[in-house]
């Protein structure tokens, strides 16, 4: 077992991850697979947040001048996240852009009906 | 063939003159012709007939297209092979979610302190970042300040994804014949008009969210926050307005125009912001301007001009989102 | 804290794995709204307050947003109002029938509307 039961976050974040990939194989429906694609960013950042947590810190803004390491957890993840979250946003409007602009083609969103027609099409 | 906007050379003939790199820069520069055209093999998208069918006609098509994709009980191959994706992905997702989690065990336990990750680097941003950068927030300090490059390429990857985005779902405005433009239909149809709630919950909303949002950039070296939430909060407080009071009323406000002066500035005043340094040595990126008290609102030097510019960007980038999602224009 | 903390964790997976479960595709943008929702309480807990405003004004706000305007361009939302005439439908049996039903009220709302409001969103 290990560490596992004090890891529990971490855990917690693996399976998140793997749940996001399961709806990448096995939904055809583009937005599910956007919305999987979008648990794997969640489950990425919690990981990373969990490695910077220390147990019995605070939050890193000073606070009366106290500025010692143990008081504060380690800021390097939280900004690594901070913009990650905001990355994610625009690479979910990228995806969703681009499905509406495939159901305007195609009048669907099952990606074996797309790739259907377009073996139909002849691309 | 000298076109319009070829490069020419007085000290060179032209045959000669085509050899040179200069002439081939300056050709792509004017635009006269596509350097990918002939070197890269390109495949158009075939242009879709318009074909007006009706609604039978499109109903017989999908049970058509229907059969062809999922007709299990005949097609047997195709039956077989769904039932073995699905059963592999299964497993293959089990197996990885398995190695992940012993992976996880075997991880040094969190919470505490002796971990890899918390090695001299965060100790360094937090014993001497207050002196150093000014700012109270020391994320805020680390990722406007030391790291503030970065900051910079999200900011641009965000004003590319919304130029994609424009891109994208841009919709044309069809010429008439008078010379005047045919007036995008707009989805208010679809909507609910004027829904009186809806109005009245945002007349108090809307001022409240943008000044938070405002509080939240302007703080951001002091309390937590910073351009990001807070500009996402800004954005939020607009999107809010628009679906409430349509596109008349937020045209006012905010156009394209808008969109490009607003984050082109913002861009620019953060390039300058962080460039500068570059001319002046390249030392490393400290500012002459002076820290302040750590506390006040007009400390930390450059980190409070970065937020303001950081928040302008995604607030664009947001509205610019939505209004693109909604209707395909300004 | 610590039951606290597992308490919001079990939630996130729960989240996650009916946003893959529910036939509808406006519940499962309300699922994942939800899990942003609760991402951002697992932020404040990890001493992050950072991170949780973010998440809550730009995962749980603007992300949903977008989906929910990309589920109206492509005539999603209003599936439930017409799902009853779509059952009636004579509809093929196979394993893929709650999606096709899905697919075909949605077929069905896309008609009506294109021949009432001249093509307000084609």
């Amino acid at each position: 077992m290990g560490n596992l039961l004090v890891n529990y976050g971490e855990a917690a974040a693996m399976i998140l991850f793997v749940i996001g990939f399961s709806n990448l194989l096995l939904h055809k429906n583009l937005i599910k697979k956007i919305i999987g694609l979008n648990i794997m960013d969640s489950a990425i950042y919690l990981f990373l947040a969990e490695k910077g947590y220390i147990a019995g810190r605070t939050v890193p803004i000073v606070v009366d001048g106290v500025q010692s390491v143990e008081a504060y957890i380690n800021p390097i993840p939280a900004g690594l996240v901070l913009t990650g979250i905001v990355v994610s946003v625009s690479v979910s409007a990228l995806m969703l852009s681009l499905t509406i602009r495939l159901y305007r083609r195609y009048h669907t969103l099952d990606l074996d009906e797309i790739s259907t027609l377009l073996k139909k099409e002849g691309v | 063939m000298p076109g319009r906007g070829m490069p020419m050379s007085r000290l060179k003939p032209r045959s000669e003159y085509e050899k040179t790199g200069s002439f081939r820069f300056w050709r792509w520069l004017a635009g006269s012709r596509d350097p990918y055209v002939g070197e890269v093999e390109m495949k158009a998208q075939i242009p879709k007939e318009p074909r007006e069918l009706t609604i039978r006609e499109r109903m017989q098509e999908r049970q058509e297209l229907l059969t062809r994709v999922y007709d299990i009980e005949n097609n047997k191959k195709i039956a077989f092979f769904h039932r073995i994706y699905v059963l592999a992905a299964v497993v293959f997702c089990l197996c990885f979610a398995g190695i992940l989690v012993a992976m996880v065990s075997m991880l040094p336990p969190t919470g505490e302190a002796d971990r890899p990750v918390n090695n001299e680097v965060p100790a360094r941003y937090i014993e001497s970042g207050l002196q150093e950068t000014g700012a109270v927030n020391i994320v805020t300090g680390m990722i406007l300040d030391y790291r503030a490059f970065d900051t910079f390429g999200e900011s641009n990857v965000l004003f590319a994804a919304t130029t994609t985005v424009l891109i994208l779902l841009h919709e044309k405005k069809k010429k008439r014949e008078d010379g005047t433009f045919e007036e995008i239909p707009s989805d208010r149809l679809l909507e609910p008009k004027q829904d009186a709630i809806l109005q009245a919950s945002a007349t108090v909303l809307v001022p409240v969210i943008i000044l938070f949002g405002i509080y939240v950039i302007l703080n951001g070296h002091l309390s937590p926050g910073g351009g990001f939430s807070g500009g996402a909060i800004i954005g939020a407080g607009l999107i809010l307005y628009l679906s409430a009071f349509g596109f008349e009323k937020t045209e006012k406000l905010f156009t394209e125009k808008t969109y490009k002066y607003v984050s082109f500035g913002a861009l620019t005043t953060y390039c300058l912001a962080k460039s500068y340094s570059f001319f002046t040595g390249a030392n490393h990126l400290e500012s002459h301007i002076p820290l302040g008290t750590p506390g006040a609102i007009l400390s930390s030097g450059l980190i409070l001009v970065l937020n303001i510019c950081v928040g302008m960007v995604v607030a664009c980038t947001m509205y610019t989102f939505y209004v693109m999602f909604r209707k395909g224009d300004f | 804290m610590t039951l606290f903390q597992v308490i919001l964790l079990l939630f996130l997976l729960v989240c996650a794995v009916s946003v893959s479960f529910s036939k509808n595709l406006l519940n499962s943008v309300l699922i994942y709204m939800s899990f942003s929702l609760i991402m951002s309480i697992v932020w404040v807990t990890l001493q992050s307050p950072d991170l949780a405003i973010t998440e809550a004004a730009v995962g749980a706000g603007i992300t949903s947003l977008l989906f929910f305007a990309t589920l109206k361009k492509i005539h999603a939302i209003d599936t439930l109002q017409r799902q009853g005439r779509a059952i009636q439908d004579p509809q093929p049996d196979g394993e893929a029938e709650g999606d096709r039903q899905g697919k075909a009220a949605k077929e069905e709302s896309r008609e009506p509307a294109g021949a009432g409001k001249g093509d307000a969103h084609e």
